[in-house]
């Protein structure tokens, strides 16, 4: 919390004057369970890439699956719909 | 050159309005606040006034327009009275919270049930914690004068903040009283044209009304509750502004005969005009009592009231609300929690009274203020009275 911006220092009328920072503002905070991929078990069909809310699933250069941890809040529609189950939820600690 | 004129004083406000020269106006018509709007209509559609009209379908939709209208940049009014303030609550919130500088005159209504379309301030004690500006009216020449007062307070940019002007429903919007009517140099001096700091362009994004998630919730509203109480400055530095030019003074607290007073009534609203009579008969039966008229609301002038009340043995607050099943009249509330820490400080004897229009007369004054030296120097006082409630 200690970086955030005082009262002070809080825009007026909390506007936002620079659009599209959303991004900046990292809801993968929010999680409590995490999805981990196996990558032996996953067959690269993109359901979970399709499925997931946040546009979380992110499919690499070499075709790897993986999470974006940042943005991802844990809702584990990507672990209930994956067809080989390869995506276990992980209690966060 | 203005012109002194015998006017109804819901039409003194619509001719404040105009000479305000207002870009937008968004209403749904409401006893008793339907003469302002119908007057404004009236205006707009004959072309006398350059404005959007809009003739809204609810009093939510109506405060969402002139939200929309401000943010935009348009000087923006509107008019309601009680249940239409209830139904406007939720967006009356998001305009204080927006900063955005709509000014209303709030006809004072009471809340039913039972239904009622008669006057108390109910309806604006049901918004007391929204963070609008409030003033309290107590003739026409103060709803006149306070409706141009409120856009150059709310519009500065120290200030931007949304304003009400209360004026009480039939008691002053349907009473017709001699109004001086400023002429448009005059109010065009006073008041420049509305230059926003802040607003939708296209052509410069900027979003307003964002979420704002729990570690930031508490740092905006703080931001926000210091810069209105800041605005209390500004206000008396305009008021100052306005005596010079137009010879009419104002202060947080109209006050009568009240420099050497032991009892001194408090109230908002244009029933201090009776009690002032009630307080000449009883310095005539040798009572040191005066009066106190609250004008001010939001921001809540405490130290001012302290100051300015704190001589006295006893303060009786006549309250036009009920708190039901609280604490005592609003007014007398929170003037108790001023006191809270003050030494030596008055007893605050708080009666309600007045409710949906019932009159109180002079001798109704009367009585308060003698009960409520007895209640303060027999420390029998009950915590609050509904005066003049049969058995």
């Amino acid at each position: 919390m200690s970086n955030l911006q005082g009262w002070k220092d809080i825009n007026h009328a909390c506007m936002v004057f620079h659009p599209g920072n959303a991004s900046e503002y990292h809801t993968g905070d929010w999680r409590s369970m995490r999805p981990v991929i196996d990558r032996e078990k996953c067959i690269k069909c993109r359901i979970c890439w399709a499925f997931c809310p946040d546009a979380a699933v992110r499919i690499g250069e070499n075709g790897e699956y993986h999470i974006d941890y940042d943005y991802c809040k844990g809702c584990g529609i990507c672990a209930y719909e994956c067809p080989r189950e390869a995506i276990e939820m992980i209690e966060e600690c | 050159m203005s012109r002194r004129e015998g006017l109804e004083i819901s039409a003194a406000c619509a001719e404040a309005v105009a000479l305000a020269d207002v870009d937008v106006i968004a209403a749904y018509p409401i006893t008793p606040q339907t003469h302002i709007v119908e007057h404004l209509a009236r205006k707009v559609a004959d072309g006398l006034l350059d404005a959007e009209y809009i003739l809204a379908e609810s009093e939510h939709s109506a405060m969402s327009c002139c939200i929309g209208s401000s943010a935009a940049g348009a000087r923006t009014f509107t008019a309601t009275a009680g249940p239409g303030l209830a139904l406007m609550s939720e967006m009356l919130f998001v305009a204080s919270g927006l900063r955005l500088p709509v000014v209303m005159a709030l006809v004072n209504r009471t809340l039913s049930s039972p239904l009622s379309i008669w006057g108390d301030q109910s309806d604006v004690m049901s918004v007391r914690d929204c963070g609008w500006i409030v003033f309290f009216a107590e003739n026409g020449q103060e709803v006149f004068d306070m409706t141009i007062q409120a856009f150059r307070i709310a519009e500065d940019e120290r200030v931007l903040f949304p304003a009400m002007v209360c004026l009480d429903g039939f008691h002053l919007s349907h009473l017709v009283e001699p109004v001086e009517i400023l002429d448009r140099e005059e109010v065009d001096s006073f008041l420049p044209p509305y230059n926003p700091k802040y607003r939708l362009d296209p052509h410069n994004p900027t979003t307003m009304g964002a979420f704002a998630p729990p570690e930031f919730f508490s740092e905006i509203k703080k931001r926000q509750d210091e810069e209105l109480r800041s605005s209390y400055h500004v206000i008396l530095e305009v008021w100052g502004e306005w005596e010079k030019r137009f010879g009419r003074s104002y202060a947080p607290l109209s006050q009568y005969r009240s420099e050497d007073a032991e009892v001194i009534l408090l109230m908002a609203g244009a029933f201090a005009g009776t009690a002032r009579l009630a307080i000449d008969r009883l310095r005539e039966k040798g009572l040191r009592v005066g009066l106190a008229s609250l004008k001010l609301w939001r921001p809540f002038p405490r130290e001012y009231l302290v100051d300015a009340l704190g001589r006295a043995e006893v303060v009786c607050v006549v309250d036009r609300a009920l708190s039901v099943g609280g604490a005592g009249g609003p007014i007398a509330n929170e003037l108790r929690a001023a006191f809270h820490d003050v030494a030596d400080c008055p007893r605050v004897v708080s009666f309600v009274a007045g409710l949906s229009g019932r009159d109180i007369m002079v001798e109704g004054f009367m009585e308060m203020m003698e009960k409520a030296l007895s209640y303060a120097r027999d420390e029998e006082m009950p915590y609050y009275e509904m005066y003049g409630v049969r058995e």
